[in-house]
């Protein structure tokens, strides 16, 4: 530079510094991004779609584990469905995926299928204690695909039965301990449950988001139709066959139409919003609903002023002699990445297993803990309602295994709008049967991307 | 949206091999990064569409042969999504090709403080899709929304901008002029510094009133660049995307869902590469068409981009 510190000499200096200041850590995000291998920014990345009240109860579990560990953690909110499931498996898919990622059992087969998770025997999760007897068996089930584990499920979120226990207590509905309904189940038994309470509350017996709500349709319907076969009978051999029973769907969208416009128990098409509103003003006393609602309703004011005094029960079989409960599962998954050092492995193994030991906090969002040391706690057989709907999570039923299937899919989506139109009373079962086989056969027919 | 330049067409000077050959070195450049970009994506994703290839897999998976094409041209979705693009095409063109043009000569005959108008015009097409839609999706929201308030509070119904396909159409229409205004708006000013300020002169002395001179100047002079505006219009609205996708998400029921959201849900979220690609090469063949029969009519009319 000869000593004449010209502003070009200063411009490239500070150029050549901050460069070098990029490359130095091997771990940088710039140095990563080039060679492959995941930006080494804390010792566990972690991915997840939790907004909400989820979304701060997972924020101070991380925080504890951070805290018992001694790793740095760094969580990544993502938004939910579709594009975090695309982010995921894309950043998998090319070697830059974070250590530890949230998915749900039923988008498991896919990633898994692509190759991109790493099988549980790998994890180490097994000598820090994380074994197969300390969880809920249809999540294990679940998790496992094709004889080999991918996940570790966190817990299980079923659709329940809610009702308001002050309205349920004038319509006659509850047993005699006061704790829980009287017996609902069958088919007759549960309209006149119903009926009883549209005659309290004056114009609904129950509500539930069953328009613009493909997902909470499609729950509902899979509820009441997987009480009546074996082995879910919607699809089968990783979605290639389609094994509906026509008698079973037609009973099951008629049962269905009874609720709604047969018999007027329930609106034939509100939303989610209006289903709050309702629920909460107490016009409709029952609520088809998944878990994780819970905090929406908790300490909602009623009309009168009082508390929404609520309560959530796995609901009865209803068509069948079998209870039923639609479900899914969040889980734990780690992304294979041929960079991990066999640290970072651990560390990842180590945060999940921290993860799991929080599933108490996990459940005040509604969620059934997968991690049945916890179910099995002094502390939470005292956590009401959560302690009432426990059964549900044994009873778990999942969306058909398939590539094109899962929370927020488009099969979802799909099938969802044929129960949508039935639940309006636009169609006929007959024909909502014979539609919904159809668009079956076409996700059945299609070239599965991933086998 | 992106926008497109486009060569200007000279008339061609004999040339030895020497001025060749610096030509050929000028535009390097320019050729490493087409093929690198343009052309080599182009011929990958015609190898993929013959494949069932997986997003998520590095391999290219099982030949197919026809299959996907076959898939793609039955598919009821696909169309349907063709078909919003083309709608949005004919809803956006009109307004982005008029508009831009009366604001443009208006601006040009304001003397004082022009270059407020023209910075006021321009300035929304500098703002990113994903913040554009972001701000207008709170202004449509339902019951809060600046929009949807304006329409509730002098007693009309909520016309459901993003819960109801024709509102959602509108809403997305409206956006889309006002944000992407600036560019056609910017390359009518230019055209209209091309035309000397004497014909006015003489127009004016011969008694020709403002609404003759831009009747009978203006316009006929513009002709040109109205045919290049349209044309690039028409393939930007072809492609749109971002806005669509961040505002409504296809919505609702994929009632507004484009043909590159269709690819991209193919490809992206059900990870199926060698549709999605066949989907994009009927759908690039589609605007190679619309360019083509453009560049024809064009030469025809012996155009002076």
């Amino acid at each position: 530079m000869r000593g004449d510190f010209t502003r070009r000499n200063f411009l490239a200096m500070g150029g050549g510094l901050s460069l070098a200041g990029l490359l130095s850590a091997c771990g940088s995000p710039v140095v990563t991004s080039l060679t492959g291998g995941q930006p080494a920014t804390a010792d566990v990345i972690f991915w997840h779609l939790f907004g909400g009240g989820d979304g701060e109860n997972m924020g101070t579990m991380v925080d504890t584990v951070q805290k018992a560990t001694g790793h740095s953690v760094e969580s990544t909110l993502l938004s939910w469905g579709n594009p975090y499931y695309t982010k995921l498996a894309l950043a998998a898919s090319s070697q830059r995926p974070p250590d530890v990622a949230i998915s749900h059992l039923s988008r498991l087969s896919t990633l898994a299928q692509a190759g991109l998770l790493t099988p549980y025997e790998e994890t180490g999760l097994a000598e820090l204690g994380v074994t197969q007897d300390k969880f809920s068996a249809p999540a294990w089930q679940k998790a496992t695909i094709d004889g080999s584990t991918y996940a570790i499920p966190l817990d299980t979120h079923p659709f329940v039965l809610y009702y308001n226990v002050d309205l349920a207590g004038k319509a006659g509905l509850l047993n005699d301990a006061g704790d829980g309904l009287t017996d609902i189940s069958g088919e007759e038994r549960f309209l006149e449950a119903l009926t009883e309470m549209k005659k309290v509350t004056g114009k609904y017996g129950v509500t539930m988001a069953n328009t613009a709500d493909p997902s909470t349709a499609w729950r509902w319907f899979m509820t009441v139709y997987g009480g009546l076969v074996k082995d879910q009978g919607i699809v089968s051999d990783s979605g290639t066959k389609v094994t509906v029973d026509d008698e079973a769907m037609q009973e099951t969208f008629a049962f269905l139409q009874k609720i709604t416009v047969g018999q007027k128990l329930a609106p034939p098409n509100a939303t989610g919003a209006v289903a709050t509103q309702q629920f909460s003003g107490g016009e409709a006393g029952f609520l088809f609903d998944g878990v994780w609602q819970i905090t929406v309703y908790s300490g909602v004011k009623m009309p009168d002023g009082s508390t929404l005094n609520l309560n959530m029960v796995p609901f009865p079989a209803l068509l069948g002699d079998e209870a039923c409960a639609y479900a899914d599962s969040h889980s734990l998954v780690i992304p294979r990445a041929s960079g991990r050092s066999a640290e970072r492995a651990g560390y990842a193994a180590q945060f999940i297993q921290g993860l799991l030991g929080q599933s108490a906090l996990w459940a005040q969002g509604g969620h059934i803990p997968a991690w049945l040391p916890t179910v099995e706690s002094a502390a939470f057989k005292e956590l009401s309602p959560q302690k009432n709907y426990v059964d549900a999570a044994a009873n778990a039923v999942y969306d058909p295994d398939g590539w094109y299937t899962g929370a927020g899919s488009d099969f979802q989506n799909t099938v969802g709008a044929i129960i949508i139109s039935a639940l309006a009373g636009q169609m006929t079962p007959k024909s909502a049967t014979s539609q919904m086989k159809s668009a079956l056969k076409k996700l059945a027919d299609t070239n599965a991307p991933v086998s | 949206m992106t926008t497109a330049t486009t060569a200007v067409p000279t008339t061609r000077v004999p040339s030895d091999g020497r001025d060749n050959r610096a030509g050929w070195i000028f535009s390097t450049p320019f050729l490493v990064l087409y093929a690198l970009f343009l052309i080599g994506p182009v011929l990958v994703g015609l190898v993929l569409s013959f494949f069932n290839t997986a997003t998520v897999k590095n391999d290219l998976g099982a030949f197919v042969g026809l299959d996907n094409y076959l898939d793609i041209l039955s598919s009821v979705d696909f169309w349907k999504s063709m078909w919003h693009s083309t709608l949005f095409t004919l809803l956006t063109v009109p307004f982005l090709v008029v508009l831009p043009l009366l604001a443009a000569v208006f601006a040009a005959r304001i003397t004082r403080n022009r270059w407020f108008y023209r910075v006021a015009f321009f300035a929304p097409y500098v703002v990113p899709s994903a913040s554009v839609a972001l701000i207008f999706s709170y202004i449509y929201s339902p019951e809060i929304g600046l929009l949807t308030k304006a329409f509730t509070s002098v007693g009309l119904p909520d016309p459901g901008f993003l819960s109801a396909t024709k509102g959602a159409w509108f809403a997305v229409t409206l956006m889309t002029v006002w944000w992407t205004f600036g560019f056609n708006f910017v390359l009518y000013t230019a055209a209209l510094q091309e035309i000397p300020e004497e014909t006015y002169e003489a127009a004016a002395i011969d008694g020709a009133s403002a609404w003759q001179q831009i009747r009978s100047i203006t316009v006929p002079l513009l002709r040109p660049t109205i045919g290049l505006v349209l044309m690039l219009q028409v393939l930007a609205s072809l492609k749109v995307f971002d806005q669509i996708y961040i505002l409504l998400g296809g919505g609702p029921n994929g009632s507004t869902r484009p043909v590159i959201e269709y690819i991209y849900d193919t490809g992206f979220t059900t990870y199926r590469a060698g549709y999605a690609a066949a989907g994009t090469m009927v759908y690039f063949l589609i605007l190679v068409l619309v360019s083509a029969v453009w560049m024809i009519t064009s030469r025809r009319r012996d155009a002076r981009a």
